[in-house]
């Protein structure tokens, strides 16, 4: 079998849509009971096996051999346009083309790559994004017209829509941050051509994200790119003589650089969701949260933390600054996206480190390009469950979000409860990974209960999720009786997971389950590349 | 012909944009076909098919037997559905008969004379989002609106949403309020309001007893009509130079108003000036409610916050209020409780001073004493019981230890 085993599948066949409804043969129940395809876009599979139980058994991929003598010896590979770049680099049907979401909602490169790609008649594309956003509903377009033949990454809002509809001609995988580089490390993705957009760079490919117009402080979700994919092109619109220093992205994996006018919509790369929630409900989520933690014993001298960067997110952030302050504590580091609340606590030294692995607004920016206790990381560093141990294990307490959750625990973050896709994993799966696990969701979204009796998506292992706190509510995992030991008095509302659901479906009512079809359109991937869930057709 | 057509324009509810938890219905009577139900909702998947049985279950009930209904809903729960369609049926036929939702056991608790009322929320009574989660916050009391938070044209569906709140909203222990309409058409609202457990009816713009007597006779009316008998306290609102000069009057005028509140933006109105921030220009009436209050046994509740970003405006409103002799604050945004209540609370000499008062009420019952004194000071029965009150907030603040005698 070739290297390129996906993309001889579908070039063979470069109208055939896969064959989505499997008969029973052709697929497998996994250890969590959930049924995946024996085979995804022409690819046999392994289904999940279990927490640590899937472990490599091959040698790491290697791209080929290179040689200096094929580039040029004044270092600069500057090319006149990405269309010429990806012209040089061979770009044909079948290929896999990845791109970043450093830029995230104001990203202009991955729609230029398929613009070009179209242009040029290029059929059957593999897009491997580390994250796709609402501005890349351009590319719908392309997949109906099968310039794009199918999504590895992640299928946000139009894209998660038209996905859950069963109009994308391939299997859509999703991934966390840390599986993708998994995935591509252990090569069962082959980069033909990356493309890295870079808010600085220089001719020979050095390239950071700390300067520039289109400035993103950290490029580490392109790390896995430069060091494994067939080409590689780099792409700036802030372009400065050798040497580009620090080079998060080294030129030496570098084939083409590409200059730009304008990479992005600095307003929108710099996203909305910086902000602490306003609405007093999510306050009061973020406070309680704060509360369990304080209780529980976790906030103490040293410790860790990582919190997302949605609303509620970083309100739990601003509660743990009031706790520790009060208390005079110290947190040895914080990881995750950082933001100018993150950064505040770095500055006031209420936080020695942050390591960062996605930086949310110039605060985080400046901050990074300033002190050197503000670390750029990488999924390599924090997330990869396939190498020799991960930073998100490291981490105390992780405050995470979820669409769903389980009464075994169990919970969803890509599907709604309507069955549509509509998010992406991030580095959701790989932080479940932390000491302490905590999803603060509304008890119910309108009329929608955020507890069932069955995920409909299985993104993470009921095993791996500790607490969930609601508004009306703490559940603590029956598996974590040190914690459940550790609340006991303190006034906190703790309750069975069971009898929350129960409180929301007497509010709500009892939901129906979606209805789904037999076909899949898209598979979940586990941290080390097991199959864990599959995604169905939503009936229309 | 005309009539029927426009009523088949008639719109209850809200849609739309930034709409969450709502719904907005319409309908048109047929003559023949059966019910036809033409539904759009966010929440499909999971609840259409009980939706629908819901539709039909209210039109069956209201004996509409040809019709096509149109809903738009945005995930409203199951109470506000209904009220949104009880709105729409009788706008379109006559009927006595009410479509309730049950009573959830979490709202049969009562309240009492003595309690608390350091805050209450002001929930506008025609935005269910804004309701659902309310008593997470934990205010002294939660406030369906049906005044100035509603607007003229929404006033008539408003009520029937309140009353099923009051039946299938968690209030989370806080005291069951509503502020109606003024005069007179607040005494239309009483009919969906008074025999569902409302704790309490905050009265606005009370300008004299007479308003007092009138509404208790039709609270009174209302309950022998359901053969019911819940006690509803009432809380007037003065707002007007008049209301401050007949304040005493007010307050004894029914021995079920247990508060009396002042409302500072329509009393600056009212008197011809601009309301401030340190107050000067409403500090006679503040005082001088205070002591109508505290001369009638009752407690006096400051006016609103208005700035809801302003935290630290709010801390020293409330100091200041507090200082004054007020023992409540209203509040329009769920941040501005934890506040209040933080300046509210007892300090620990009004803790010590209660427990004195708790202990030499049980020595004088040992003793069987019929009267209470400490030291040269004779005690009446509510002052000891507010002291219990007292003595048990402590505790429930973590200030005070219940062992024993303390």
């Amino acid at each position: 079998m070739s290297v390129h085993k996906v993309r001889d599948f579908i070039n063979e066949a470069p109208n055939y849509k896969y064959q989505m409804i499997l008969k029973d043969s052709e697929k497998v129940k996994n250890a969590a009971g959930r049924w995946v395809p024996k085979n995804v876009n022409g690819e046999a599979q392994t289904p999940y096996k279990g927490i640590a139980k899937h472990k490599p058994k091959t040698a790491k991929f290697g791209p080929r051999g290179v040689s200096c003598a094929d580039y040029p010896d004044d270092g600069n590979k500057l090319l006149a346009s990405l269309r010429e770049a990806l012209v040089k680099a061979g770009l044909k049907d079948g290929m896999t083309i990845s791109t970043h979401h450093h830029f995230r909602n104001g990203d202009y490169l991955a729609n230029q790559i398929f613009d070009i790609a179209h242009d040029l008649g290029v059929k059957n594309l593999i897009w491997f994004p580390s994250a796709s956003f609402p501005c890349h509903e351009h590319l719908i377009q392309y997949l109906k017209d099968g310039t794009i033949h199918h999504i590895e990454g992640s299928m946000n809002g139009p894209l998660g829509r038209f996905t859950s509809e069963g109009k994308m001609k391939g299997l859509g995988v999703l991934r966390s941050h840390g599986g993708r580089y998994q995935a591509v490390q252990d090569g069962e993705v082959q980069i033909d051509i990356a493309v890295i957009g870079a808010g600085c760079a220089d001719s020979f490919g050095n390239a950071n994200g700390l300067s520039g117009p289109s400035s993103t402080g950290l490029l580490g979700f392109a790390l896995a790119d430069s060091q494994y994919a067939e080409k590689v092109i780099v792409v700036t619109d802030n372009m400065v003589p050798f040497p580009c220093y620090p080079w998060q992205i080294q030129g030496n994996y570098v084939d083409y650089t590409v200059q730009v006018d304008k990479l992005g919509d600095p307003e929108k790369i710099i996203s909305g969701t910086t902000e602490i929630t306003k609405s007093p409900d999510r306050l009061f989520l973020a406070e309680l949260t704060a509360r369990f933690c304080e209780h529980a014993g976790i906030i103490k001298e040293g410790f860790s933390f990582q919190s997302g960067a949605g609303g509620t997110s970083l309100a739990v952030g601003e509660f743990f600054r009031k706790i520790m302050k009060e208390k005079g504590i110290k947190a040895r580091f914080a990881r995750g996206g950082s933001n100018k609340y993150l950064v505040s606590m770095l500055e006031e030294g209420l936080v020695e480190y942050i390591l960062d692995g996605q930086t949310f607004d110039l605060e985080g920016v400046r901050s990074m390009a300033e002190n050197s206790r503000h670390i750029s990381t990488s999924p390599f560093t924090s997330y990869n469950y396939h190498g020799k141990g991960n930073f998100a294990s490291l981490v105390d307490v992780v405050i995470l979000g979820a669409t769903e959750i389980d009464v075994n625990f169990n919970a969803n973050v890509v599907t709604h409860s309507d069955g549509y896709l509509l998010h992406g994993m991030g580095g959701w799966q790989n932080c479940l990974f932390s000491k302490t696990v905590i999803l603060p969701v509304p008890l119910f979204r309108d009329r929608i209960p955020v507890i069932v009796d069955e995920v409909t998506t299985l993104c993470g292992p009921g095993e791996l999720i500790d607490v969930v706190v609601t508004e009306r509510g703490i559940a603590i995992n029956p598996g974590r009786k040190d914690l459940i030991k550790a609340v006991k008095g303190s006034g906190l509302p703790i309750m069975t997971i069971e009898e929350l659901q129960d409180k929301a479906e007497k509010i709500c009512g009892k939901p129906e389950k979606p209805k789904l079809e037999e076909d899949i359109v898209a598979v979940i991937k586990w941290v080390d590349g097991t199959l864990l869930d599959s995604v169905r057709k939503v009936k229309q | 012909m005309a009539k029927p057509i426009e009523k088949d324009k008639l719109i209850f509810g809200n849609y739309g944009p930034g709409v969450r938890s709502d719904c907005q219905v319409s309908m048109g009577l047929l003559t023949k076909g059966g019910l036809e139900i033409d539904l759009n909702s966010k929440v499909n998947s999971m609840y259409g098919k009980s939706i629908r049985e819901m539709l039909r279950d209210i039109l069956v009930f209201f004996e509409i037997k040809n019709a096509r209904v149109t809903i738009q809903d945005s995930g409203a729960l199951p109470f506000v559905i209904l009220a949104r369609m009880e709105a729409l049926i009788k706008s379109h036929v006559k009927s006595e008969k009410e479509f309730l939702p049950d009573m959830i056991a979490e709202n049969l608790y009562k309240s009492e004379n003595e309690r608390f009322r350091f805050s209450r929320l002001y929930l506008p009574g025609n935005s269910p989002s804004l309701m659902l989660n309310a008593g997470v916050h934990q205010p002294g009391g939660l406030i369906l609106d049906l005044e100035d938070s509603v607007s003229p044209e929404k006033k008539y569906e408003a009520r029937f949403l309140v009353r099923n709140a009051l039946r299938q909203l968690d209030f989370m222990g806080t005291e069951r309020m509503v502020r109606i309409n003024q005069f007179p058409s607040g005494l239309k609202d009483l009919a969906f309001i008074v025999n569902h457990n409302v704790h309490l009816i905050l009265v606005p713009k009370c300008e004299g007893p007479e308003q007092i007597i009138q509404l208790e006779d039709e609270i009174s009316r209302l309950k022998e009509l359901a053969v019911k008998d819940d006690t509803v306290f009432l809380m007037p609102i003065i707002e007007s130079a008049l209301g401050v000069e007949k304040a005493f009057e007010i307050a004894v005028s029914s021995t079920n108003i247990v508060a009396m509140a002042i409302g500072l933006e329509d009393y600056t109105a009212d008197i011809g000036v601009r309301r401030t921030s340190n107050g000067d220009e409403s500090l006679y009436a503040r005082t001088r409610l205070i002591n109508a209050c505290k001369a009638a046994g009752i407690q006096p509740i400051d006016s609103v916050f208005s700035d809801v970003g302003d935290m630290e405006g709010l801390r020293q409103a409330v100091r200041k209020s507090r200082s004054l002799g007020f023992e409540g604050m209203g509040c329009i945004h769920p941040r501005q409780i934890q506040v209040i209540h933080e300046e509210f609370y007892p300090g620990m000499d009004e803790v010590d001073k209660a427990a004195r008062i708790v202990k030499a009420f049980q020595k004088a019952k040992e003793d069987g004493l019929g009267v209470v004194s400490l030291g040269t000071k004779m005690i009446d029965a509510p002052v000891v019981k507010r002291a219990q009150k007292t003595i048990d907030l402590a505790v429930d603040l973590g200030l005070w230890q219940r062992s024993g005698d303390k």
